[in-house]
């Protein structure tokens, strides 16, 4: 199923449930999925026009009269755009603003280096109380977009719209602030996100039939990140590699070498962006162009087990 | 006390606020007491024993360095004591350069990075609206500010939105930071940009008269049923009412306050050292 189908049933279920969730969009509302929900809600779902800053602090002014603003539009746009509405309406103001930013890295595809974020994650871990949510597949995303509802304060959720391959149960439960075990291991620690887990799910199988047996944790929630679990895998492997849709600087790996660096010190390899803008492509020759394959995520291992002495 | 007299002693305490403080937004401040007064004495529904009241009116001051003149004005209604005014930009002060509502009570919203307050403000004007709780939002934008591309995707929201709870000001002051507003980047014609944005525009003549003010304010009031917003231009003054301050001009946007400049507006706006 398409992420934004799962996004507009479940937004569409938490409206009904609670009169003051807003929904705003900018011009991308049928792309975002969420097009229908203003003929359900016509007071409550509206589109702003192509006026991004104007959303983010509008949505701040109707948090402070007690509603939950949800805005949507495409990362770039819902990031570094509007950074300073998110930072100071929104996150220095205390106001209550969910930011719904699709199209995250290299799925932004033929729409090219204009829309493809590979920054925003960066941007926006620096302003102070910002959560910043991936989803991995729709199943994560309908567990926890109810918690999101639920917890006062920005959250950004930076997630895919098309179709995705399932990774989990449909009983698989969550917490938006603990990270999810995909697979206990003992000879390297793979913490990934977004898109990225699924490539790491694949990178197991050809690591598995090596022998080697990873400990596979998926970052769902890179702000606040969950220190314990990365530090309690990187001590029972002592080897890391970071798998992540989005430049190397300021995002997963960042996040992840900030705890290791003040409390356990280990090699990192990463898989990311290696500094670089976008451009237009489908997924697969982006995933080969940025080294986002599976197959990179096997060297990087490699790479590591052999740094790291084991 | 009448209004003019009210505004005399704003002024009064906006100079020994930012003088205590060394420094600060006098000019902008200044321009603004008029207006601050007459809302807060005739127009706005407000209780400052209960600031967070549902259905009060509220006033979104976008052009957030006129916090002094915002925080004397709240004092006096008696939103906080008046040993707080001593204490701006003071370390771990609540009465910051710049509006800050999580800080101060009485303020409705963080402002400060021009634009964004006035979108916030067309925000909470259609969060009254959907709440239908009758409440008047208030809200002032600055000439310089009113160049920032967001003050203009606001308007365009707030027309479509037929926001006619919405009352805004233009402080008018012709001036900004670096100079003269025309100088740098001419707002003119301005009435006429705003009757274009669909807005109803009253202007102001002499925006530092309370009579006029109050009377562009009724009118507006009295246009909700053309369901649209309404920008009320005030033509002021930047620094008005202190000598100093006014004949400093464009330099008056921040200043440097002396004890003998502090002595002498007192002594000019009649009032007690």
């Amino acid at each position: 199923m398409e992420m934004r189908k799962v996004l507009a049933e479940t937004m569409e279920e938490l409206m009904l449930k609670n009169k003051d969730i807003v929904l705003i969009n900018a011009d991308l509302a049928k792309p975002n999925g969420l097009g229908n929900l203003k003929d359900k809600f016509p007071d409550r779902a509206f589109n702003i026009g192509i006026a991004e800053q104007n959303m983010a602090s509008i949505a701040a002014g109707m948090s402070s009269y007690g509603f939950i603003p949800f805005i949507s539009t495409f990362t770039p746009f819902a990031s570094r755009r509007i950074c300073d509405q998110i930072a100071i309406s929104c996150a220095y103001a205390k106001q209550n603003v969910k930011i719904i930013a699709t199209d995250p890295g290299i799925s932004a595809e033929n729409n090219g280096g204009t829309h493809m974020s590979f920054e925003d994650i960066g941007v926006l871990r620096s302003i102070p109380g910002v959560v910043i949510f991936e989803p991995v597949d729709k199943v994560q995303l309908k567990k926890i977009l109810p918690q999101i509802a639920e917890y006062k304060g920005v959250v950004y959720i930076r997630t895919f719209r098309k179709e995705l391959p399932d990774v989990f149960s449909e009983d698989e439960e969550f917490d938006l602030f603990s990270s999810a075990k995909l697979q206990d291991g003992k000879d390297a620690s793979i913490f990934c996100t977004g898109i990225m887990v699924q490539e790491t799910l694949l990178a197991n199988k050809i690591l598995q039939s090596q022998g080697i047996n990873a400990d596979i944790i998926n970052i769902h929630t890179i702000k606040p990140i969950d220190k314990s679990a990365i530090v309690s895998s990187a001590k029972k492997t002592g080897a890391v590699v970071t798998a992540e849709n989005h430049n190397l600087i300021g995002g997963l790996r960042s996040a992840v070498c900030e705890v290791l660096a003040e409390q356990f010190p280990v090699y990192v390899g990463s898989i990311g962006i290696d500094d670089k803008f976008g451009q237009v492509g489908k997924m697969p020759f982006l995933k080969e162009f940025y080294k986002l394959r599976a197959e990179d995520i096997v060297n990087k291992v490699h790479e590591v087990l052999t740094k790291s002495g084991k | 006390m009448d209004l003019n007299q009210k505004c005399t002693q704003i002024r009064r305490l906006i100079l020994k606020t930012i003088g205590a403080a060394g420094s600060g937004h006098i000019g902008g401040s200044l321009s603004i007491v008029e207006l601050l007064v007459v809302l807060y004495e005739k127009h706005m529904n407000i209780s400052p024993k209960h600031p967070q009241k549902p259905d009060r009116d509220r006033l979104i001051v976008s052009k957030g360095h006129a916090g002094p003149a915002v925080y004397a004005v709240l004092c006096d209604k008696g939103y906080f004591d008046a040993s707080w005014l001593s204490t701006l930009n003071k370390p771990g002060t609540n009465l910051p350069s710049h509006c800050d509502m999580n800080k101060t009570p009485g303020v409705d919203m963080t402002t400060g990075s021009l634009g964004q307050g006035f979108s916030a403000a067309m925000g909470i004007a259609k969060a009254s609206q959907l709440r239908n709780d009758g409440a008047t939002i208030y809200t002032i934008i600055g000439d310089g500010e009113s160049q920032e591309g967001q003050i203009w995707e606001a308007a365009l929201f707030a027309a479509q939105h037929n926001l006619s709870n919405m009352i805004a000001f233009t402080d008018y002051n012709k001036m900004q930071l670096d100079g003269k507003v025309s100088d740098i980047c001419s707002l003119e014609p301005l009435d006429k940009k705003w009757e274009a944005f669909n807005w109803n525009v009253i202007n102001v003549k002499n925006g530092n008269d309370c009579d006029e003010i109050d009377r562009a304010i009724v009118k507006a009031k009295s246009l909700i049923n053309l369901k649209k917003p309404t920008m009320i231009i005030l033509n002021t003054t930047k620094g008005k009412g202190i000598h100093f301050a006014e004949a400093a001009g464009v330099n008056n946007h921040s200043m440097q306050i002396t004890p003998e400049m502090i002595e002498q507006g007192i002594i000019e706006l009649g009032g007690d050292l």
